[in-house]
């Protein structure tokens, strides 16, 4: 029984790396060592694309497919809209409205005299670059989810008749999801009669959040981009917990921070240098938690995937795949527990803020 | 570092769909399933209430049954015993009345007897008086058939009223 499953395991994993066998021929034939930074650097990074393959034509010439997503470019007042497919993967400039872009490393820079890219000595881009709304990857993996959760949670949300009704179907599935968040993060922490309040955001951001995580966990499209494992992502929302956190502040929350009872007077200018630290290095860590916790998924499984080339022998592939998956079932563990974390610390932060003194 | 450097474009559209999520959740999703499951709760608390209450309600219905029945049954006890008491009364009254009955009709017979006795006899003794006269005449009828005899015996009874 056993050994049928590490024979099958063996078999599983030779089909899988069957495809990636060109390649580590090839990195062989080229006799430089596979060096798995830029790939995996390539894959938790956002792109202006959706890279789906490389084909290596007859004359060695490699192809790259891939789905081509919108670019907006704001410059000077002016909009530009266009296909990344434009730039041939940064082979080609485009020229809009009379300037001339140019893509070094997936970042678009206005290209200077010689339609080209200026680097100082530490390898840093002088270019300017316009402001870049693009609709990139991670932008469109984000639509998908939140039409994903939309469309979940609102024929959820219909499933509701008039009177009372029991949930069936999806809704009996998504109900104690939603439950979960009301009676195990945001009622008991933040108190009975002001969570209410803030179950619209928790709730969105717990879900956004995990979902997020999940399609980041899907290899192929739409999945597969690093959305929470994106520092601009977590970000906006540590801010918005920031925001509600503050906002919500009540005169115990403000007095604990200026005027800290049992305090000397004489050590209240430190306190509150302290207080004031902390009321940033709060949303800072949860940025921080969520987008390392996430890319350091992405990285590890990326990093196994990688040994293959490195060693360059399919023999290891039964390795890759086994840590590989125990690595992506072990994902799917962190993707619930990121988006209860942040949930649950976003829920502390603003519980803090409306506590009654006590 | 690459990594560590929010792009602005990502940070736009993370807020942009951030914000229209939570407004369109929260219309169409967390308001109406929030909504029924605290509707729920609430329906299944007064329900667990109510039950509670029926439980009440039958438990003192209970007590009061009890209560109506040992009553009953004292009361029928104490009717039984009453019932008891009274037959025994009527008994006793009947008995005595049917013995003073009985020794009256006793006495009214004895003085009844009594009289027919008395009665009887003084019958008897005028029967006997009128059969006696009657045989005396026969008597007589027969001893003084003949001339002869009637002269004798008045002779006789001349010669006796002489005598005295």
């Amino acid at each position: 029984m056993r050994l049928t499953n590490t024979l099958l395991l063996f078999l599983f994993g030779f089909l899988l790396a069957a495809p990636t066998l060109k390649a580590s021929e090839k990195e062989a034939d080229n006799d430089a060592p596979f060096n798995p930074k830029p790939m995996i650097m390539h894959h938790i990074s956002d792109s202006h694309e959706w890279h789906l393959w490389d084909v290596e034509g007859d004359d060695g010439e490699i192809t790259a497919y891939s789905i081509p997503l919108p670019v907006i470019l704001y410059h000077d007042g002016n909009v530009d809209v266009f296909l990344s497919s434009a730039f041939d993967h940064g082979k080609k400039n485009v020229t809009k409205s009379g300037v001339e872009f140019t893509m070094y490393h997936g970042k678009i820079y206005f290209a200077n005299e010689i339609s080209g890219i200026d680097i100082n000595d530490k390898g840093e881009v002088l270019n300017d670059k316009p402001i870049d709304l693009s609709i990139t990857k991670n932008v469109f993996m984000m639509l998908v989810s939140a039409v994903l959760l939309f469309v979940l949670f609102g024929s959820a949300g219909k499933s509701y008749g008039k009177k009372v009704s029991v949930p069936r179907g999806l809704t009996s599935f998504l109900e104690p999801l939603v439950i979960f968040v009301r009676d195990d993060i945001a009622r008991p922490i933040i108190g009975e009669g002001k969570y209410e309040r803030f179950m619209p955001f928790l709730l969105t951001a717990f879900f956004f959040i995990w979902i997020n995580n999940l399609l980041g966990l899907v290899p192929f499209f739409p999945g597969g981009a690093n959305v929470t494992g994106n520092i601009a992502v977590t970000l906006v929302l540590a801010t918005f917990t920031f925001i509600l956190t503050n906002v919500n502040g009540n005169k115990h929350y403000w007095r604990h921070i200026f005027a800290m009872p049992g305090v000397p007077i004489y050590v209240l200018p430190i306190m509150i240098i302290v207080e004031l630290v902390g009321l940033i290095v709060k949303p800072v860590a949860l940025m921080i938690r969520l987008f390392a916790n996430i890319t350091a998924g992405h990285i590890i499984i990326l990093s196994l995937i990688s040994l293959i080339f490195i060693f360059e022998t399919l023999l290891i592939s039964p390795v890759s795949i086994a840590f590989g998956l125990f690595m992506n079932v072990l994902e799917l563990l962190v993707a619930a527990l990121q988006a209860y974390i942040f949930t649950l610390l976003s829920a502390l932060f603003i519980g803090g803020a409306v506590a009654e003194e006590h | 570092m690459n990594l560590v450097t929010p792009e602005i474009g990502l940070i736009f559209w993370t807020t942009v769909v951030f914000l229209i999520l939570l407004f369109l959740l929260n219309k169409f999703a967390w308001k109406p399933i929030l909504g029924a499951v605290k509707g729920r709760e609430e329906s299944i608390e007064k329900a667990l209430n109510a039950a509670e209450e029926a439980k009440e309600e039958i438990k003192k219905l209970e007590a009061k049954n009890d209560d109506l029945l040992a009553e009953a049954r004292k009361e029928r006890d104490e009717l039984l015993s009453q019932a008891r008491e009274t037959r025994d009364n009527i008994i006793g009254e009947a008995k005595e009345a049917g013995k003073k009955e009985s020794e009256k009709i006793i006495a009214s017979a004895k003085a009844a007897i009594a009289n027919e006795r008395k009665v009887a006899i003084a019958q008897i003794k005028e029967e006997v008086a009128t059969l006696s006269v009657e045989l005396a005449e026969k008597i007589l009828k027969e001893q003084l058939k003949d001339n002869e005899k009637q002269k004798e015996l008045v002779s006789k009874y001349v010669r006796e009223i002489n005598l005295n």
